[in-house]
């Protein structure tokens, strides 16, 4: 996202040369949450693309089964092989995280910038609304509509985007009022640029790292929050492969089988790391 | 002076108020969408939960139709509704038939005890180790702790009970896995949420310290003769509590999302519990409760930070 707007004004060079500039603008604690993120993404896509094992498919006569060649990873109570089940939940996880993500930074950035720019009515009526909507903790706000839609997965969705943008209009609104009077804003707009113009110009390239911070850590709060939320099973419903989910339903064989009760901690341990990491330092 | 400091505490507590009152229109409001929404018959299915289901009959059900508006167009339902929980009028758990304030108030003690605990543990653990680190930047302390932090702040809740009922529960024996009585129950919950909330703690702390010790005030303060410990004592302390105390208002997000998790997974009898299994019954006026309940929590527990920053530091007062 941030880069491209930057090799716009040297479009000469490779086109490989605006990833690896960004890359190398992280530093080394992003660099390792990149890494670990990008394992992460290829162990969930590449596992499905290489076995044919399904991540619902039960074998009761091989439950419990430890870690061995034909199956990585063993095998659950109900005798589904772990490694499926593994990457299946991380795909649900990371892309529940994206699409939560992008529905609530690209209204919060807007809103933010909205209020921030226009100031007056505007701005107060925006703030109440983003005020209405932190009354409560999230997780209750969530759960209140999960209690609505149960097992439904679009009602997780709204309830965490819902929650999770008022952070970007929050920061997005105090650092635009703090631009829009700098000079080089206002000397653009004497110009006669428009608004569209002077936010890709001017706006957006400062906003971008703050907004890049939240994102990552707003993946990992909607990672967390789907997770919480299946573990008190009030969430998604069996038999989906979801690690919150997955945890609780190991929890009674912890005794004969620690490693599969392990894999999903550990996952969801490495998960919300590599996004804290990313994330770098906290903007709060 | 006196006068206008107190009208920034009664300007706070003003914004505080609207804040709770909005908590109870949101829940209010929603869990009046829920009755409307849910599947099935919901006068049949609220007698059958107090009748039982082999005594309800059709008579029954339109009684409880009557009684509970079901029956009125949605707009008078919902301001008959809200005026019902304006006059703290919650009605019966669907599952136990017991009016709802009276279960309430059996989890409200429950849950704050568990709560001050897990804060009380957690004051004592986290802004100590801040500050210890925060006085030398970069140093072992320091760096132990900030992967301690980040480690902590990877693992939700529920993992972190989940280990540590397997550590001390299961493998050494030592406390009670889960459920409610002595002292004993009470160590694992507790630490839990407290390990959750002393890996924020300790950051802000280490952080307000970092920042507090390269301050000219602080450097003044050696130079005008005190030792480090009284400098620390007299000016370190009591600044670097600020943040920590403010701070402490985002982290009670983290408590009561803890609370709900923490309760269900050790098998406490709180609210959280509660919340979680009037969603898996259905329960309406439990959920109504609880939720109301844990949200006004909330807004007393951040009260009570405004109040002790208020104290702590007296540039706010002017503001």
């Amino acid at each position: 996202m941030m880069p491209a707007f930057s090799s716009s004004s040297t479009a000469s060079r490779k086109a490989s040369s605006p990833l690896r500039r960004y890359f190398t603008s992280l530093t080394v604690r992003q660099r390792w949450g990149a890494g670990l993120l990008l394992l992460l993404l290829a162990f969930a896509w590449l596992v499905p693309w290489l076995s044919d094992a399904d991540p619902a498919r039960q074998q009761l006569t091989r439950i419990l089964q430890a870690p061995s060649l034909a199956e990585p990873f063993g095998t659950d109570h109900l005798g589904r092989s772990m490694l499926a089940r593994l990457a299946s939940a991380i795909q649900l996880s990371l892309g529940m995280a994206l699409l939560s993500v992008a529905t609530a930074a690209i209204p919060g950035v807007l809103l933010g910038v909205m209020a921030g720019w226009r100031g007056g009515w505007c701005d107060r009526v925006l703030g109440s609304i983003a005020d209405a909507c932190l009354a409560l903790p999230g997780l209750l706000l969530v759960l209140l509509l999960v209690a609505i839609a149960p097992g439904n997965f679009w009602a997780l969705y709204v309830g965490i985007s819902l929650v999770l943008w008022i952070e970007y209009f929050r920061v997005v609104r105090a650092r635009t009022q703090a631009l829009v009077t700098s000079p080089q804003i206002e000397a653009s707009r004497l110009l006669g640029f428009g608004p569209v113009m002077l936010f890709r110009r001017h706006l957006w390239p400062e906003l971008a790292p703050q907004v890049f911070t939240l994102a990552a850590f707003g993946a990992a709060s909607a990672i967390l929050a789907m997770a919480a939320l299946g573990f008190v099973s009030v969430g998604l419903r069996p038999p989906t492969a979801e690690l919150g989910l997955m945890m609780i339903e190991l929890l009674p064989y912890y005794h004969e089988a620690p490693w599969a009760m392990a894999q999903p901690i550990i996952v969801l341990f490495v998960v919300v790391l590599s996004l804290n990491l990313l994330a770098g330092k906290d903007p709060r | 002076m006196i006068s206008r400091a107190n009208q920034g505490l009664s300007h706070l507590l003003l914004s505080r108020l609207f804040q709770a009152g909005l908590v109870a229109w949101l829940v209010g409001t929603l869990t009046f969408v829920l009755t409307r929404t849910l599947p099935g018959d919901m006068a049949y299915r609220i007698a059958a939960g107090r009748y039982g289901h082999d005594m309800v009959d059709g008579a029954a059900a339109e009684a409880v139709r009557a009684e509970l508006a079901l029956d009125q167009p949605g707009l008078s339902a919902y301001v008959g509704w809200l005026w019902d929980l304006l006059q703290l009028d919650l009605g019966r758990s669907l599952v136990s038939g017991r009016p709802v304030i009276q279960e309430l108030s059996h989890q409200l003690g429950h849950s704050l005890s568990l709560a001050v605990i897990a804060v009380l543990l957690s004051l004592l653990i986290g802004p100590p180790l801040g500050l210890a680190a925060g006085r030398k930047p970069g140093g072992v302390l320091d760096r132990v702790s900030e992967v301690a932090a980040s480690v902590l702040r990877a693992l939700p809740a529920f993992a972190v009970g989940l280990l540590l009922i397997m550590l001390f529960a299961v493998t050494l024996g030592w406390l009670p896995a889960a459920g409610h009585g002595g002292t004993a129950h009470t160590v694992l919950p507790a630490l839990t949420l407290a390990l959750g909330l002393a890996a924020v703690s300790s950051r802000v702390a280490r952080n307000a310290m970092a920042e507090v010790s390269h301050s000219a005030y602080y450097a003044f303060s050696h130079t005008k003769g005190l030792s480090a410990r009284q400098s620390f004592w007299r000016h370190g302390l009591r600044n670097a509590s600020v943040p920590v105390v403010a701070y402490l208002g985002v982290q009670f997000v983290y408590l009561i999302e803890g609370v709900v998790v923490v309760e269900t997974l050790f098998a406490w009898p709180g609210i959280g519990h509660a919340l979680v299994h009037a969603i898996v019954a259905r329960d309406v006026p439990m959920i109504q409760g609880t939720a109301l309940v844990m949200g006004l929590l909330f807004v007393l527990l951040n009260t009570a930070v405004d109040i002790t920053c208020y104290l702590l530091d007296p540039r706010r007062r002017r503001a």
